[in-house]
């Protein structure tokens, strides 16, 4: 009980610090907006053909910007914060303490979930604002459920990573490229209707296309049922948990010497 | 404060060793760190006193030996004997975007009985600082916060990690005045540091760690006595006849001093004199030295602290 108190606390502190530093607030925030402009300038004149009928493409881009907004706010900057704070000693100090080392990822994990949460809110204001594109009806629960296991998979991915990051200088390269390629090739930045077959057998090894995956069924506008992709969110999961255990087995309170 | 299940010593350590793969870095040490007592570790880089601290902590896990902290085993990393514990690293790991007084909050909540906020800010001098972001702290005042969070949970028992490693001296000064008063509430400090003159002003007893071994420990007094030399120094007039017997000349074209190193300075120095009266010369800058902790630690450890400044 207490743990959970303290963990929440956590939380709270983390959110603090976060907005202290508002132009790394901001951009954090307007960097997948940015994205889905210029992705929509780039492709939004033009049509898909998906599942049922034709669609915009802005109305692939607000899902698709929505796995780089919780993948951004999820894995990048948990494995980010978790390797700053390793490096800068915070991670060993408040180990020295009574403070349990859970509940101190937690406040990281909570933070990066609520960060997530905003940032959807915000896409998909802009994407119904600008696009004139559709929020999910019948697909809603479907919606929330995959965006909640995607925010906690990409969580625990991104504590599982910070264990093969040596130190601070080391975790933007080695985050963006784990991730980066993927947003490329799993229905995320480019639809990927003409890509080779290999490269997408490839990429549906990885968790970024499910995730995308379950998100472009629940914002299908012609999906009559619930639209539960059951396979994409169980894939999905078995990656949370491989991370999940991964980070608990490996996971590091001081940068590597 | 006896707590039950406390051994009579805050710290008590028996053959502990630590080995990283084929290197050994302590190699069996034995330590005695009394209730209210400030202890300090000293030796160069390398010697493995921030290994050993680390055990203590609980940070790092022994390869052999008994180590007791408060009645606790470290390396079992439970609770109550970090609630029990202040550690104040070398790295400072605090979140810099928040503020002095929130910090000390944050940390505060870890602990059933923590100090009250005001009594920390005034323990380290920060009540000033108290709504100061600590990105916007001085160095010196970033160490003293690093003090202040180590103080959060009232500890019994403080580790301090090279405290005053970096600063100017006038800010070391204050940190002593600091480390003082904690000494005055009856905390039991055990720090490590490269300055001797730290050790000397700050500790009850030190001991002096190389290549993984206590070399030497007891009060700053007892270790410059176990040193018994006595140092003899003078200058003479440019002319003036060589001295008598064992004192080394300066060296040539050096505006040196003539120097003795002696078991015996009376007798030395009741020579020197009987030969300034009958060759009828004057002594120039005449100084008889005890030796220092600074010398006692070359004679052990080959280093100069002073060269090994920052690690």
């Amino acid at each position: 009980m207490r743990g959970l108190a303290l963990a929440l606390r956590q939380v709270r502190y983390e959110n603090a610090g976060f907005w202290r530093n508002p132009l790394a607030a901001f951009f954090t925030i307007a960097f997948p907006l940015m994205f889905l402009v210029i992705f929509n300038l780039l492709f939004g004149s033009t049509e898909l053909d998906v599942e049922g009928g034709v669609i915009s493409t802005s109305t692939f881009y607000v899902p698709g910007i929505t796995v780089m907004g919780v993948i951004g706010a999820c894995y990048t900057n948990v494995a980010l914060g978790v390797c700053f704070s390793r490096d800068g000693g915070l991670l060993k100090r408040v180990r020295g303490t009574p403070l349990p080392g859970w509940a101190l990822l937690f406040g990281k994990v909570g933070h990066a979930v609520l960060l997530a949460m905003l940032l959807v809110v915000i896409i998909l204001a802009a994407g119904v604002l600008f696009y004139g594109v559709d929020i999910p009806s019948n697909a809603l629960p479907a919606f929330v459920v995959s965006l909640a296991l995607g925010a906690a998979v990409f969580c625990a991915l991104g504590l599982a990573i910070t264990a093969v990051i040596p130190n601070a200088d080391a975790a933007p390269a080695v985050v963006n490229a784990s991730i980066l390629p993927l947003l490329f090739i799993s229905d995320v930045f480019i639809p990927l209707h003409d890509a080779p077959a290999w490269l997408t057998t490839f990429a549906d090894v990885f968790p970024v296309s499910h995730f995308a995956g379950a998100l472009h069924t629940a914002f299908n506008p012609f999906e009559t049922g619930l639209g539960f992709e059951v396979l994409d969110l169980a894939i999905l999961a078995a990656w949370g948990v491989a991370g999940l255990a991964l980070a608990v087995r490996f996971f590091r309170w001081e940068p590597r010497a | 404060m006896p707590t039950p299940g406390n051994s009579a010593a805050a710290i008590e350590v028996r053959g502990l060793r630590k080995s990283y793969g084929a290197l050994e870095a302590v190699r069996g040490v034995d330590l005695r760190v009394a209730h209210g007592e400030v202890f300090a570790l000293l030796g160069p880089n390398g010697a493995g006193k921030t290994t050993t601290v680390e055990i203590l902590e609980g940070h790092r896990v022994r390869s052999a030996g008994e180590v007791s902290v408060l009645g606790h085993d470290p390396a079992s990393g439970e609770r109550a004997f970090k609630e029990r514990v202040g550690i104040v690293l070398q790295s400072a790991g605090v979140d810099p975007f928040l503020s002095v007084e929130e910090t000390l909050n944050l940390f505060r909540g870890y602990y059933p009985r923590p100090l009250p906020l005001d009594d920390l800010l005034d323990a380290v001098g920060l009540r000033e600082k108290r709504r100061e972001r600590v990105r916007r702290l001085s160095g010196g005042q970033q160490r003293r916060l690093d003090v202040a969070v180590g103080l959060a949970g009232d500890p019994e028992l403080l580790f301090l990690d090279e405290p005053t490693t970096g600063f100017d001296p006038s800010a070391r000064r204050e940190a002593w005045e600091m480390v003082g008063g904690l000494k005055e509430r009856g905390k039991t400090i055990l720090l490590t540091t490269h300055y001797m003159e730290e050790a000397e002003h700050l500790a009850d007893r030190v001991a002096i760690m190389n290549q993984g071994l206590i070399v030497a420990e007891g009060r700053p007094s007892e270790l410059t006595q176990r040193q018994a030399a006595t140092t003899v120094r003078f200058r003479l007039a440019d002319g003036a006849p060589a001295p008598p017997g064992d004192f080394a000349a300066p060296p040539e074209g050096m505006d040196g001093a003539y120097t003795l190193t002696t078991a015996e300075p009376t007798r030395d120095l009741h020579r020197l004199t009987a030969w300034v009266v009958e060759h009828g010369v004057e002594l120039q800058e005449l100084s008889v030295s005890r030796p220092s902790l600074d010398d006692v630690f070359i004679d052990l450890t080959g280093h100069s602290a002073a060269e090994d400044g920052q690690s």
